[in-house]
């Protein structure tokens, strides 16, 4: 008992640690620069308490809860030696996670709102809702295809480079093709499909499958799936901003 | 204080949400495909409703304490009467530094802070057995964002195009990645995509937001977006320059310890 009460003050000092930069720079920039009083000086400090403890719970329920869970799937996965299996579990976390998550629902409908105002699409409620449901779909495929591809290249140990450069060297022809209006809100959906529990999930089931699969180094195979989770969005979304 | 609960509550349940297709998933393939009971069943449950718990505790304490102020701050910072700018005057990137400077501080301070990238450096120490260091990773893939974020703002005020910014950042990677060591190459190129999350997003798509509708002429949806681009693709080009950066350093007490012997045994 004493020991785990131990171990939670630690997870309390370092989040003390990793938000002490926001309250610095916060503080700085309205004191020093702006000269403003700090407004609800109360609400800040409950709300700063919430994020110190929400912080520390997050980090001790990923020991116990999601690192576990991953690699489990991860070995469980490859014992029973189904490729088809392995990879529709991807394919699903991939899609499953990306489609219902808030950053990208706004995103999409920031999309279609400029689709609209730049008369590339009738601008109306039901026109803007489609794209807007178009798009999310689109960015959910593509990160599902990424897992899905990001798995195989662990099973196969693959090095990583040659598929980023690749998918870079497509990004940069496309977008001589895409529409200008699309290339900010694709270049931008890279990094906001991958939310911060699936982050976890992912890593683990990444390197849970390297440390299993005989001859895969769990460095220099196990991590990468999500930075295909990243790269694949901008490509589908600028071809997606091409074809509607 | 009642308004503080309401919150609490909605944000859980909209995590809770969040979590329920990756627990319909897991429970899915558990049931149909791995039909054998995970070791520790209770504790990863547990650990489930910590997830949830401090995650839900994390994301009302920052709609409580900081995204106000920092939305704020990121609108005053580019009002062009703090500026001491007046109407009608052309755009000098040189009085915006301020925006520059907040840019760099929020971006760096946000990544420092952000759940995902704790997740994955804690990782990447696990595996690599300590020879990567978690805080270090962190401080590294910070000053990317950083960075990034700065040069993003510099975008936005100078209306430059951003495809030439990404390509540079693509071609600078592509170039880091041949120099680089190749333990370290999928971990950069994952540090990219796990920057720009619950932290992160809001405040600095507040400041492009703030920057473009305050500029002349730059339109908030054409000029707005870009900035988590910066924020994913320059953050891999410092861990792979952090890579570089030990790589030499390494080599460099090697040379000296080497000379060291060398005078010793003359």
């Amino acid at each position: 008992m004493n020991k785990s009460v131990q171990g939670f003050l630690k997870l309390i000092t370092d989040a003390l640690r990793d938000l002490a930069p926001i309250i610095i720079v916060i503080a700085f920039f309205q004191i020093v620069v702006l000269q403003q009083p700090f407004p609800n000086i109360g609400g800040i400090l409950v709300g700063l308490l919430c994020v110190v403890l929400g912080l520390a719970l997050f980090v001790q329920g990923l020991e116990m809860g999601l690192f576990p869970i991953g690699e489990a799937m991860a070995t469980a996965m490859t014992r029973k030696g189904s490729l088809i299996g392995l990879l529709s579990f991807a394919f699903l976390l991939g899609f499953g996670t990306t489609v219902a998550e808030p950053a990208l629902i706004a995103v999409a409908a920031e999309a279609a709102d400029i689709a609209g105002q730049s008369g590339t699409l009738a601008n109306t409620v039901e026109a803007k809702a489609n794209y807007a449901f178009g798009l999310r779909m689109t960015v959910a495929l593509s990160v599902g295809a990424a897992l899905v591809l990001g798995v195989y290249r662990i099973l196969t140990g693959w090095p990583i480079q040659y598929f980023i450069i690749g998918g870079y060297i497509l990004v940069v022809i496309i977008t001589f093709f895409a529409p200008p209006e699309i290339i900010g809100i694709a270049y931008d959906s890279g990094g906001v499909t991958t939310s911060t529990i699936t982050v976890p999930l992912v890593t683990a089931l990444g390197v849970g499958l390297a440390a299993t699969i005989k001859g895969r180094n769990p460095l220099l195979d196990g991590f990468g799936l999500i930075a295909f989770a990243s790269l694949t969005p901008i490509i589908f979304v600028l071809i997606f901003g091409m074809v509607a | 204080m009642s308004v503080f609960f309401i919150n609490l509550v909605e944000v859980t349940a909209a995590t809770v949400l969040d979590v329920l297709p990756i627990a319909i998933i897991l429970f899915v393939f558990q049931a149909l495909v791995i039909r054998r009971k995970p070791a520790n069943l209770k504790r990863v449950l547990i650990g489930f409703v910590y997830v949830l718990l401090g995650l839900s505790l994390f994301l009302v304490g920052l709609q409580e304490a900081l995204f106000p102020i920092g939305k704020s701050m990121a609108e005053m910072l580019t009002n062009p009467e703090f500026l001491n700018i007046k109407a009608g005057d052309p755009v000098r990137w040189q009085d915006y530094i301020w925006v520059y400077v907040f840019a760099a501080a929020i971006g760096f301070a946000t990544t420092v802070a952000e759940p995902s990238l704790i997740a994955v450096a804690l990782k990447a120490q696990e595996v690599s057995g300590g020879s990567l260091k978690a805080f270090e990773l962190r401080i590294a893939v910070a000053i990317g964002v950083a960075f990034g974020v700065s040069i993003g703002a510099y975008r936005i005020v100078s209306g430059t195009p951003l495809p030439y910014y990404i390509m540079a950042g693509y071609a600078l990677v592509i170039c880091q990645t041949f120099l680089a060591s190749k333990p370290i190459i999928p971990l950069a190129y994952d540090s990219g995509g796990v920057t720009t999350s619950t932290v992160t997003v809001p405040v600095v798509a507040a400041l492009g937001l703030g920057l473009a509708s305050s500029i002349p002429g730059r339109s908030p949806l054409l000029d707005g977006f870009g900035l988590i681009a910066f924020a994913s693709v320059f953050p891999i080009v410092s861990v792979l320059a952090y890579d570089m950066l030990i790589s030499w350093l390494r080599g460099k007490n090697q040379a000296n310890s080497n000379k060291n012997n060398e005078e010793l045994s003359s």
